[in-house]
């Protein structure tokens, strides 16, 4: 890798301002993704500011009606925490779902859904859940927040604090993953909440997406029967050596069913 | 001998402790004094013309100590990298050998081909610099499709091989397999691609060397399953250093499958430079670099016919076969589908008649050579593929007509007509307890279950036969191998009692430390506590041709029987003469000598000091010391043949293969280690289950870029990928070597292929699928059941 400045500051306010002002730094998170993209010397930040110092942004907290995951939090101790296990188990079964042990024990929410990987997990429950982003300076509903490839609505130096996920009546998030990097090569999360159905796909396309004609007819009636014939188009889907856009069109429509008998369960 | 370390004894392997405690030393540990480290430019292109290398630049970078291109190598008449198997094609001449320069002077002929090597005061300045070199390349179409690598009008990769045509070769007589086809009731007839993987031994390729400017000697460290090989290469053929200047040390080395068989750009111009740089010079490989330079393997476009007649038995088989050479030739790669591979046809039937057409082609892609099982698992996925769609076709059971054309257990030795002489063998047997372990009878029962569950079941054979234990040096030469295949072994007691065996082969993952122990231990009645095994070292070992082919223990392991002989008879006369007793009376039993019939006795380490204290010592009559070597030449090949039978389930909305059982059986002749063969049998099965469902090398057809050059594409199989495997073993002792052993390195990886792809093919059946291509990945899968449908639409 290159040469860069690095900073470990303890608090958020330290870490915005050791960001502000400089074009070329960079915050890392768990660093799941940075760090292999220095190492190959694809980045050339002037400085990395770790956030891992800053006890304010860990934790996962029930606040009424909903969970609050910290934008530092671990995948691990998502996965494993009695809250999310008890109000959404269906996000805590994705965050177990995410990479390999190391991975979980490293990467953070936070840092997932700022770097909005086409391929990552969390966007689909952030979507599918319609989860609210808070960060530094303000807040950001989830249809708002994921703007396309690698692209989110934050601004420069604006950094994930929380995520805060309102409690499902039913959900389920269905992975099949990427025989070689086991990322999601089409994930469907699932979601009878509150507010709604909701149907979130992600791997499949640049960037995750719902399926609305899916979510009309679930709020109608909450089968798999009910979606079976609803297809998405193959247009624009990811295409690769390991799936072409047709076979991801045709595993969205076998993952949201299956998902949604795992919901039922 | 005891019977806890003996033959036939699970021991724990002894080097484990260093491997697991993470003391091994490996190339990249070494700590040298001055060290500076390498780092290549490699060619972004596929194929192109180099206009120009500016390192100007790059010269003026903090920490640079030199940099080299290939006008460097070229001005120093460095040698190219050579094949060292000359393979004649059908009209008898020896095949296109194009040269394989160091370093690309003029042309770059795949993506990863060497252009410049920086060297540095540390690894980051290297790479500093290598950026800061400006290269002028004009891009030239490549060459990458294999099936089209032959077409008139493709890209040439290299002048001295026109039409890419490296040889056009043939075993058999054409005319009588196609009588024999003329009169065939059955033809059964597949078109396959044995796909191409890439080894991804755990530890990368390295290589350090350092030159004495006192004596002249350059010691080059190096990732090598074969040092003594790689000296001889280097020195005969690349360098022009004299062997006995040139020390080549491969330790502790964390993996090969062949790949670390071959004389390699770096680890040669890395030794090249260290007299020119006047300082150490490390290199060790990134991932990436392994991905892209590190010879592949397999990589065969193949059509075959079988013909039967009306009850099922084999007449003919016909095969033709284009395979992969690369950009350049690789060591051994001309022989990997010749003489490994369309002698193997025969496989474990009496068909009496086989032709097989050999094209090697040029393309723009890494080069291509041995690979765990190396030209045997191909033929084995030729022929194992097409009698289970003969046994289809003909709605036969495929155990049943695998046991009609068996070879029988009568007929050997039994001579092929594809060259080799099966030494021994007994297949039925085989097959019937791999039937019975694997529940065969119960199979229908548990696909109905499957279905009902919404899976479609299948299972698969593959019965393989393999040559290994490389091998007899006549015969090898005969054919055009430039390299004798004998194996050394040297035995050296110290005064003390314990003893040192040295031996030519090479451990890189095999556990040679404990198995070449338990025959010493075995023979000689030595506690493995008081054995050493030294390997991997000109300077210490006696000249030997290192590990692959399954060979370490069949021809190492003779060589150190051998050698044992020669102690024991030596003991013998020592001991006679302690116990005054007449030699032909001495006998040696459990690690003393003995004279029948009275209680006279000595013990072996008695003999050993006497022999280096030699104050009551037969002078006159035999040298002091205790100190024996030997050399082996095989008379044959080893013959080591099995079923596999694996059992699959397929998701049929998804495509995705589930391996649910698998079961191995082997006749690998007598066993030294059950452990150590159960991890190699589980080993091959894994990476064999790799090939057949996972692991992809895949290149853009346009552009020759590799696109799984990473574990992002390149899918390498995990430990919940595979089931746990049931073994079972049948003993027919090779004849002709003293430890009655074949080989079990490769057989795992030889046979699963067929064995899943199979079963595959016997779960989709009921669809109407006749084909899927290997690897069956989930898309695969599902575009044949879907394919048609979808393009429809």
């Amino acid at each position: 890798m290159y040469d860069f400045h690095y900073h470990r500051p303890k608090t958020l306010a330290d870490a915005v301002n050791l960001l502000k002002g400089k074009d070329e730094a960079r915050p890392m998170s768990g660093g799941m993704t940075l760090i292999p993209t220095l190492k190959q010397r694809l980045a050339r930040p002037s400085d990395v500011v770790d956030l891992g110092g800053i006890k304010e942004l860990a934790g996962i907290k029930v606040e009424g009606n909903n969970v609050v995951i910290g934008g530092m939090t671990r995948h691990a101790d998502v996965a494993s925490s009695a809250d999310v296990k008890s109000a959404i188990p269906a996000l805590a079964y994705l965050a177990e779902h995410i990479g390999d042990p190391q991975v979980r024990n490293r990467g953070t929410i936070g840092g997932s859904i700022a770097n909005n990987d086409p391929a990552a997990d969390y966007p689909g429950a952030v979507v599918g859940l319609n989860a609210t982003v808070t960060t530094n300076t303000g807040k950001h509903t989830a249809d708002s927040f994921f703007k396309g490839l690698f692209e989110t609505a934050l601004s420069d130096g604006e950094l994930v604090t929380s995520v805060s996920f309102p409690k499902a009546e039913k959900a389920a998030y269905m992975k099949f993953p990427n025989p070689a990097s086991r990322y999601a090569m089409v994930g469907v999360f699932v979601a009878k909440t509150a507010g709604g159905v909701r149907v979130a796909v992600t791997g499949a396309g640049p960037c995750v997406f719902r399926v609305k004609a899916m979510e009309d007819a679930l709020a109608k009636n909450f089968s798999s029967d009910a979606i079976k014939d609803i297809k998405v188009p193959a247009d624009g889907l990811n295409s690769d050596i390991h799936a072409s856009a047709e076979y991801r069109a045709h595993l969205v429509n076998v993952m949201a069913r299956r998902a949604v008998d795992a919901a039922n369960k | 001998m005891t019977a806890a370390t003996g033959i036939g004894a699970r021991v724990l392997r002894t080097e484990d402790k260093r491997f697991l405690t993470g003391t091994g030393r490996y190339v990249d540990d070494l700590p040298l004094a001055r060290a500076t480290y390498a780092h290549f430019v490699r060619s972004p292109h596929a194929h192109a013309k180099i206009k120009s290398i500016d390192t100007s630049a790059a010269r003026a970078m903090p920490g640079v100590v030199a940099i080299f291109t290939g006008k460097d190598i070229a001005d120093a008449k460095v040698g190219g990298l050579i094949c060292g198997w000359v393979v004649k094609d059908k009209h008898g001449q020896p095949h296109k050998a194009p040269p394989h320069p160091v370093m690309a002077a003029d042309t770059v002929r795949y993506v990863g081909d060497t252009v410049a090597m920086v060297v540095a005061n540390s690894h980051d300045e290297a790479k500093d610099a290598a950026e800061a070199i400006k290269v002028d390349y004009d891009a030239k179409p490549a060459n990458v499709d294999l099936a089209k690598a032959l077409d008139k009008g493709a890209p040439e990769v290299h002048p001295e091989a026109p039409g890419n045509l490296i040889y056009d070769w043939e075993i058999g007589v054409k005319a009588d397999v196609d009588a024999a086809f003329a009169k065939a009731a059955h033809v059964t007839k597949i078109d396959i691609v044995n796909n191409r993987l890439i080894p991804n031994a755990m530890e990368p390729r390295a290589a350090a060397a350092e030159y004495d400017k006192g004596t002249g000697n350059y010691t080059l460290w190096s990732t090598s399953q074969n040092p003594h090989v790689l000296r001889l290469i280097l020195s005969a053929f690349v360098l022009g250093i004299p062997e006995h200047k040139l020390r080549v040390i491969a330790p502790d080395v964390g993996g090969g499958f062949g790949s670390k068989i071959f004389c390699y750009n770096e680890e040669t111009m890395v030794t090249w430079a260290a007299s020119r740089v006047g300082r150490p010079i490390k290199w060790t490989a990134e991932r990436s670099e392994s991905f892209q330079t590190d010879a592949h393997g397999r990589d065969h476009v193949t059509h075959a016919e079988l013909a039967l007649d009306k009850d099922g038995k084999f007449l003919a088989l016909k095969v033709e076969t284009i395979a992969n050479m690369g950009a350049y030739l690789s060591t051994f790669s001309t022989a990997v589908p010749t003489y490994l591979y369309a002698t193997l046809l025969a496989g474990q039937y009496t068909t009496p008649l086989i032709y097989a057409n050999v094209k090697a082609a040029l393309t723009n892609t890494a080069p291509v050579d041995a690979y765990r099982g190396a030209g045997r698992p191909e033929a084995t996925y030729v022929i194992e593929s097409i009698v289970s769609k003969a046994a289809k076709e003909l709605k036969m059971d495929p155990a049943d007509l695998r046991r009609k054309n068996f070879i029988p257990s009568t007929a050997f030795p039994y001579q092929t007509p594809v060259a080799l002489q099966y030494d021994s063998g007994n297949y039925p047997p085989i097959i019937d307890e791999a039937i019975k372990i694997a529940d065969y009878k119960g199979f229908e029962a548990r696909r109905a279950e499957a279905k009902s569950r919404g899976k479609l079941r299948g299972i698969g054979f593959s019965s393989y036969i393999e040559a290994c234990g490389l091998a007899p040096s006549q015969v090898i030469g005969q054919l055009g191998g430039g390299v004798g295949q004998w194996e050394s072994a040297q035995l050296k007691f110290n005064p003390t009692g314990n003893i040192q065996i040295l031996t030519g082969a090479h451990s890189h993952g095999q556990g040679h430390e404990t198995t070449f122990a338990q025959l010493i231990s075995d023979k000689l009645g030595v506690p493995m506590d008081q054995i050493e095994v030294v390997h991997g070292d000109t300077a210490t070992t006696p000249f030997g041709m290192g590990s692959y082919g399954s060979r370490s223990l069949a021809v190492g392991g003779s060589a150190i029987m051998k050698a044992a002989d020669k102690i024991i008879a030596k003991g013998k006369k020592i001991a006679a003469h302690l116990m005054e007793a007449s030699v032909a009376d001495v006998v040696f039993e459990n690690g003393t000598f003995k004279v029948a019939g009275t209680d006279k006795a000595v013990p072996l380490g008695q003999a050993v000091f006497a022999a280096y204290v030699p104050h009551n010592y037969p002078l006159a009559e035999i040298e002091p010391g205790m100190d024996e070597n030997a050399f082996y030449d095989p008379a044959n090949f080893v013959y080591p043949a099995g079923t596999q039978i694996c059992e699959v389930e397929i998701d049929p909305e998804t495509g995705v293969v589930e391996v649910v059982n698998h079961t191995a059986v082997d006749d690998f002749g007598n066993i030294i280690n059950p452990m150590i063969v159960e991890g190699q049998v589980h080993g091959g099965i894994v990476q064999g289950v790799g090939q057949a469902l996972l692991e992809n090398a895949v290149y853009d057809k346009e552009t020759g870029q590799l696109i799984s050059g990473s574990y992002m594409d390149y899918t390498m199989p995990r430990a919940d990928d595979v089931p746990s495997f049931k073994l079972g073993y049948k003993v027919t002792p090779c004849p002709h070597n003293p430890l009655g052993v074949k080989g079990c390195g490769e057989a795992g990886a030889i046979a699963a292929p067929a064995a899943v792809m199979n079963a595959v093919h016997d779960a989709l059946a009921p669809l109407g699928v006749s084909h899927v291509p290997m690897p069956a990945t989930p898309l695969n899968v599902w575009q044949a059941i879907h394919g048609a449908r979808a393009a429809a639409e």
